[in-house]
């Protein structure tokens, strides 16, 4: 029997909803089969937390007496710039801006201590943070400087807005050079001395719903410790790559833009990240429910680690000079198991994205919906499928010529 | 047996001497040099494991100090900072004495202080700087 959002809404607001997480699912259908768990099951919790590099947050901070117009000038917070080409007051701070007195790679590898991804996690944190706008006077906006303390609770609206989360299924990555790369899949031994992947496999968000039938825009999601929805699909969505008989993507896939009002998230779930020799970046916490409406969607919920494949790419080479290749492929259950076999060579495996925090979402989640504070959201449009035809186009370079140039 | 993990740090007028030498003939103690280097300033600083019985470890011990070597157990300089990991794993594949250790059912990572050599791999590698090392 079919089910629909609005009756599972019923059933979450009498207490009466039944749900699960993304991995409690898998042996609930190994021991009910999967007919009788879709008829039981409303909501499975999926949950993912990891390296999120496409991420900021947006802010007005008020009005200053006299006025001042952040738009054409430049704004530091915490020294770390951020963006205010737009009206008075309004900035963006980017995850991977990084202060501009910062000795990047000059002595390599960078530490890359402090960015955009800790102003953000300081910001919601409580904690005060320097605002510094120079710029430029007018009439209407005669300051050109500022500088003062804001809070998170001064602020009149403050918006986590990540324009590419939540990939759907990554690289694992590794190093066939004789020497150590310092990548943002982390540092990475020589001669295939270490594997490091990013996904939380069988508990991902977009992993758990292969063909986005029930995530879509305006998809109501845990994001960073608050309520966040899904705003768009995310840049580089790249649905119609290979998939397996099962459907799961084998290479990197969908992705999401989400948005959520960071004055009611969590410094434990938007953790800023220092990645040694590529810089820094912020660590997003998202789970998104999947609402049980048939037994397909149910069944998509059930696909375990070994079900989920990932290319092995070397981050010496191929990564950077986009040369296509795999070095092969290997299921996330292999992933966890600590190695992994790559050319004939045993290599050891970290993860980037925490397994144990992914879980730990999922529950929260399931938490909020058990409770009745979380209902679910009917997505306004879907997002592009493996139908779509859309695909993620590399950049066509058209080197500028001099007659062109002013 | 007993089993002991310290770092010695040496004055610089001690760093010509075979200190390890004299551990190993005169006071029986198995030396496991883990990690050595003499800083720009010339002072040295190693990081041993002293094997031996109770007694010989005494005298060893005894014998450092009264040179003027000064010793610390190994552990008090590696500090993990539980609060800061995110139990992502990422320090898992290149800690190779297994200090830094993931429980795989929970995937819940731990720190051996015991297990560590302080080699400082996972350093650079950790992006929430949840190791660090003192010294």
């Amino acid at each position: 029997m079919a089910k629909t959002i609005k009756e599972i809404n019923e059933r979450i607001k009498k207490g009466k909803a039944v749900v699960v997480t993304a991995e409690e699912v898998i042996e609930l259908a190994g021991k009910k089969g999967v007919r009788k768990t879709a008829q039981e099951v409303d909501v499975v919790t999926t949950g993912t937390f990891g390296p999120m590099c496409s991420s900021g947050a947006y802010f007005n901070f008020g009005h200053s007496r006299p006025r001042i117009k952040c738009g054409g000038g430049t704004a530091y917070l915490n020294n770390v710039p951020a963006y205010g080409g737009f009206a008075a007051v309004d900035l963006y701070i980017g995850a991977t801006a990084i202060p501009d007195e910062d000795p990047k790679n000059s002595v390599f590898p960078g530490e890359f201590n402090y960015g955009g991804g800790h102003v953000i996690e300081e910001l919601v944190s409580g904690k005060d943070v320097q605002l510094v706008v120079t710029t430029y006077g007018t009439d209407c906006y005669p300051r050109d400087k500022l500088e003062t303390w804001i809070n998170i609770k001064d602020l009149n609206e403050a918006v986590l807005f990540n324009p590419r989360n939540c990939y759907q299924n990554y690289n694992v990555a590794v190093n066939l050079s004789d020497k150590v790369i310092y990548t943002y899949m982390g540092v990475l031994q020589p001669r295939l001395g270490n594997a490091t992947y990013c996904s939380a496999g069988q508990l991902s968000p977009l992993l758990n719903d292969p063909y986005y039938k029930t995530i879509g825009i305006g998809t109501r999601i845990f994001l960073g410790g608050g309520i966040g929805y899904v705003s768009w699909n995310g840049t580089q969505h790249n649905p119609t790559v290979k998939r397996g008989k099962n459907g799961i993507p084998t290479s990197p896939a969908g992705t999401i833009a989400v948005m959520g009002d960071l004055k009611q998230m969590s410094s434990n779930w938007l953790k800023g990240a220092s990645f040694t020799g590529y810089g820094g970046t912020l660590t997003v916490g998202i789970g998104i429910p999947i609402p049980i409406l048939n037994e397909e969607i149910l069944k998509y919920t059930t696909m375990k680690d070994e079900d989920i494949k990932a290319q092995i790419v070397d981050y010496s080479q191929s990564y950077p000079q986009v040369q296509p290749g795999s070095l092969g492929e290997v299921n996330y259950k292999q992933l966890k198991s600590g190695s992994i076999n790559v050319n004939g060579k045993k290599a050891r495996t970290g993860s980037l994205s925490s397994y144990a925090k992914a879980r730990e979402i999922a529950n929260i989640l399931k938490n909020w919906i058990g409770k009745g504070t979380f209902l679910l959201s009917e997505p306004v449009a879907p997002l592009a499928s493996a139908d779509s035809g859309v695909t993620f186009k590399l950049l066509k370079e058209r080197p500028l010529k001099k007659s062109r140039r002013k | 047996m007993k089993k002991k993990r310290v770092v010695l740090t040496f004055p610089p007028d001690m760093i010509d001497q075979p200190i390890t030498y004299h551990l190993v003939k005169e006071h029986d103690l198995m030396i496991n040099i883990l990690r050595a280097n003499i800083t720009p300033k010339e002072q040295g600083r190693l990081v041993v494991e002293m094997i031996g019985k109770k007694s010989s470890l005494d005298t060893g011990m005894a014998y450092l100090s009264g040179l003027g070597v000064e010793v610390q157990p190994l552990a008090q300089d590696i500090k993990w900072h539980e609060k800061k990991c995110i139990h992502c794993t990422a320090c898992i594949s290149i800690c190779p004495s297994g200090a830094l250790n993931v429980d795989r059912e929970e995937m819940l990572v731990t720190f051996l202080k015991d297990k560590c050599i302080a080699c400082e791999l996972c350093i650079p590698v950790c992006p929430y700087r949840a190791i660090e090392i003192q010294f």
